[in-house]
């Protein structure tokens, strides 16, 4: 089911055998998979998992302990997330991490930080100095940059219909747990991203809130969005996803076209708890013993 | 080689007396994830209490000791009571200034009492020694070793084999679970400070003892080797504060007997800064951790603050030009000179701790590093203060960004740690560094304010003169929080995770927010120097870094006017009142303890 290793050139995440340990615990045992463009691929599986950590990693808040990275055939195993940024890397965070004192259309603008001509790096020191210099003249190409940024975020807004338009100067920590999560998701999408990876984007949402959210990201499916996905909410996954990745316990179980990962029985095990079975088979024979 | 096993015996015996510190400090911290600045003033006040029992009551050692115990158990449990349980739902920062508020307000009341004199502490020790491969041990440092290992034996056994020690251990592991099991949380935490100050003002006590001196300004340096012997053993960790204290003992001692007494302090902090840097987590822990989640509910809530309409503060802007006209008295326009001189210090620090969120305990340092940048350069070179002030500026700029960016990996209290830890060995720097900085005797003569061949040496024109950079200053701020970089500060602040997951570069703007600091702060600092003609390392202490951030609280953090108002107020009140200076630091302390309890927002609000 997987794509071969990184020569295909349609190819955008290509991870190869990546293992993350936390003391003892092995969060993310090697695992490979890949992502092509314009693909949307979902990563499904229990609680504990290791599902999050996986997307730490490929997001560049965490670092592998064995294992390569690459993007669009580049080795960014152990980048920054900064540089994951620039390179049009877009995630949004499982409990919601936006900036709760800045208002929502603040929250979008940092969005485009990455590609901000205005914010550009130049040399150590000089850059830093010019991109005050700029902040504080504001020439015209500056002023220019951000209407054109401004219009963006409002455009990107807008897409959520009336959810966030009214709240556009509202402090982020005013919103409701679901607008927080929109906002993240906008937010993501200022970023002109090259992939989204989003981690439980429907959580907390009541059952039309996630049918709207799932007409936003068959939409941007449709405009040919290239999509990685954790969630939950199976009946999302399965109407979404071109491919779904299983993991348990750290591990790959499955993957595959969505109807084939759904019966397929290791999958089953570990959604209907063979933890419970094997917990209690496993302490019986400790009794024993 | 006897005389390095006496320095050895000497650094363990001081690191002795640190421990008794570290361990109430780790266990404060183990509970309740604050780091008690008052400890310091805790072990001040056991010191003044054993001598009073001692030399007052003429009371037996043993008795002096418990008495100590007692008051300084009971000072504890009122700290607990004011500093920390009120403030349990407030930003984690408000508990940490709180204790600051205590430590200063200890301080200055027994400042008050017994006068600012050392006074000197009898040792009712038999008077006995005995020489051990040529080192001296006396009777007091076999009493020390004996309580700094009795105490950490007893304080071992509380925690391990009694129910409240099982409750202290679960508080520290898991507060909220501990509290579900029906532990008394509160009871706690009461407990610990009790203990811990117990502990304190014992040390304090002991090395009243020990050097024979004690007076009541020596709780802020202990406070600081208490935190460093903290810091080194990993903060919470019981076992691995004695271990830091006893390392920290035996660094000093050494260095001591290496280079002399005033590198002293200089050893310990570089200690502190290289642990900071290289391992943050303390000697026994080298796990790579990932950030935790930012702490939600900790908005500070806008109601109720002062909004100025712009044509109000045009005309504020105007009256405060127009004011040497109507009021001519110098001693007026000094004043409120000195109010815009803190009024840049003020903005800056409001940049740096409330938009950047870097609480800075160490600001004051940019002040003498601009303040003997100008007045060196005017002495030495016979430069005019029109060049001296701006290239203060931008030396104290570039330095103070330099000095600070080791510590931007850092976060939360640990930033404070590192702030507080570079402001003191900057004084230090300047005390030791005597070719450069004429050590302790300080840079007289510094020639008043001038401008391209005017002098400016009357009150008016040097008012006018700082108002009118202080103004410049304030509107550059004020474009600055509107362009993208207000959002990029202000975002850096909120989450730096998620910041970076956007491509922002924290370091890069943490730098710039301290180099447009360092630049007003250092300004700030060349105009005093010019204005009070002498300074030395102890013109701008740590008392002067509290102060700004005081007055950039009580302005409203992040707020460019509020930082300005609070300044003026701050420097401006006490002034009006005429209050002596031991009243005024009391004061200072107060105003500190009131706002984190009851008004985090500031007059202005946070932005």
């Amino acid at each position: 089911m997987d794509h071969p290793a990184g020569d295909a050139p349609d190819i955008l995440f290509d991870v190869r055998r990546v293992t993350r340990r936390f003391d003892g615990v092995t969060a993310v045992a090697d695992v490979s998979f890949s992502v092509a463009r314009g693909e949307c691929v979902s990563v499904i599986g229990p609680n504990g998992a290791g599902k999050s950590t996986l997307f730490n990693l490929l997001s560049g808040a965490d670092v592998p302990d064995e294992g390569v990275i690459r993007f669009d055939g580049e080795d960014v195993t152990g980048f920054a997330p900064e540089r994951f940024a620039s390179r049009g890397v877009a995630r949004t965070f499982q409990h919601g991490r936006v900036f709760g004192n800045l208002s929502v259309l603040d929250n979008v603008l940092i969005g485009a930080h990455a590609r901000l001509e205005l914010a550009r790096r130049g040399l150590p020191g000089v850059g830093a100095v010019a991109e005050l210099l700029r902040a504080l003249f504001a020439p015209p190409s500056v002023r220019r940059e951000q209407q054109r940024l401004d219009a963006e975020a409002r455009a990107i807004l807008a897409r959520f219909g009336s959810r966030l338009m009214p709240r556009i100067d509202s402090p982020a920590h005013s919103l409701s747990y679901a607008n927080r999560r929109r906002v993240e998701i906008a937010r993501a999408l200022m970023l002109q991203p090259r992939i989204l990876l989003l981690d439980e984007p429907t959580a907390g949402m009541n059952e039309s809130e996630t049918a709207e959210m799932l007409a936003l990201l068959l939409e941007l499916k449709g405009e040919g969005t290239t999509i990685l996905l954790i969630e939950h909410k199976l009946e999302l996954v399965m109407t979404l996803s071109d491919r779904v990745i299983v993991l348990d316990d750290g591990r790959k179980i499955a993957s595959g076209a969505p109807d084939a990962v759904r019966n397929d029985p290791a999958v089953i095990e570990a959604y209907l708890g063979h933890r419970q079975v094997g917990h209690d088979a496993s302490s019986q024979r400790a009794a024993v013993a | 080689m006897g005389a390095w096993l006496e320095y050895t015996i000497n650094g363990l015996i001081v690191g002795n007396i640190y421990a008794l510190l570290a361990v109430g400090l780790a266990l404060i911290f183990g509970v309740s994830h604050l780091i008690n600045f008052a400890h310091g003033s805790v072990y001040m006040i056991g010191a003044f209490v054993g001598w009073f029992c001692l030399t007052k009551l003429a009371l037996p050692l043993p008795v002096a000791f418990a008495a100590t115990i007692a008051a300084c158990a009971l000072l504890g449990v009122a700290i607990e009571r004011i500093g920390l349980r009120p403030l349990q739902g407030a930003a984690r920062i408000a508990p940490l200034l709180a204790t600051i508020g205590i430590s200063f307000v200890l301080d200055q009341l027994a400042q008050l009492v017994f006068g600012p004199d050392p006074r000197s502490v009898p040792a009712a020790l038999p008077n006995w020694t005995v020489v051990i491969g040529g080192a001296t041990i006396g009777s007091l440092d076999v009493l020390i070793a004996l309580i700094g290992g009795g105490a950490a034996c007893v304080l071992y056994a509380f925690l391990r084999y009694t129910r409240l020690g099982w409750a202290v251990r679960a508080t520290a592991q898991d507060r909220d679970a501990a509290q579900q099991m029906g532990v008394d949380v509160n009871a706690v935490n009461r407990t610990v400070f009790a203990i811990a100050c117990a502990l304190g003002g014992l040390s304090g006590l002991l090395v009243g003892m020990y050097y024979n001196s004690i007076d009541p300004s020596m709780g802020f340096q202990a406070t600081l080797k208490g935190v460093v012997a903290l810091l080194i053993g990993g903060l919470g960790n019981v076992p691995g504060a004695i271990a830091g204290s006893l390392l920290l003992g035996l660094v000093e001692s050494y260095g001591v007997a290496m280079f002399g007494t005033s590198y002293r302090d200089l050893f310990a902090f570089v200690l502190l800064l290289a642990f900071l840097v290289w391992r943050p987590n303390g000697l026994f822990s080298s796990n790579r951790r990932l950030p935790p989640e930012p702490l939600t509910g900790t908005f500070l809530s806008n109601r109720l603050t002062l909004k100025l309409p712009r044509p109000v503060l045009i005309v504020l802007v105007l009256a405060a030009f127009a004011l040497p006209f109507v009021a001519p008295s110098p001693y007026v326009l000094q004043t409120l000179t000195n109010g815009w001189i803190y009024g840049l210090l003020a903005l800056s620090l409001t940049l740096v701790a409330g938009t950047v969120g870097q609480i800075s305990l160490g600001h004051a340092a940019l002040l003498l590093i601009g303040a003997y940048a100008s007045g060196l350069l005017s002495v030495d070179l016979g430069w005019s203060p029109a060049v001296t002030i701006p290239l203060a500026g931008a030396i104290t700029a570039v330095l103070g960004t330099l000095l600070v960016y080791p510590s931007f990996r850092l976060r939360g209290h640990y930033v404070s740690i590192a702030t507080l830890g570079i402001g003191e060995i900057v004084g230090l720097v300047v005390l030791n560094w005597d070719g450069l900085t004429r050590g302790p005797i300080g840079v007289s003569g510094i020639p008043p304010l001038s401008l391209f061949g005017w002098a400016l040496d009357d009150a008016r024109s040097a008012y006018w003169l700082t108002l009118t950079i202080l103004v410049g200053f304030a509107l550059v701020q004020v474009r600055l929080l509107h362009s993208h970089l207000g959002r990029t500060w202000r975002a850096i602040r909120e989450d730096d995770v998620a910041a970076r997951a956007y491509g922002i570069r924290p370091n890069r703007y943490k730098a710039m927010a301290f180099a447009f600091g360092g630049l007003a702060a250092g300004v700030a600092g060349a105009i005093a120097a010019h204005q009070y003609s002498y300074i030395n390392y102890q013109t701008f202490d740590s008392q002067v870094s509290i102060l700004a951030l005081t007055m950039v609280i009580l302005g409203g953090l992040g707020n460019v006017l509020g930082a300005i108002a609070g300044a003026v107020a701050l420097i401006g009140l006490p002034e009006l009142f005429r209050f002596a200076a031991e009243y005024r630091m009391l004061v200072y302390g107060i105003v500190l303890l009131l706002l984190v309890r009851f008004r985090p927002q500031g007059l202005f609000g946070t932005v």
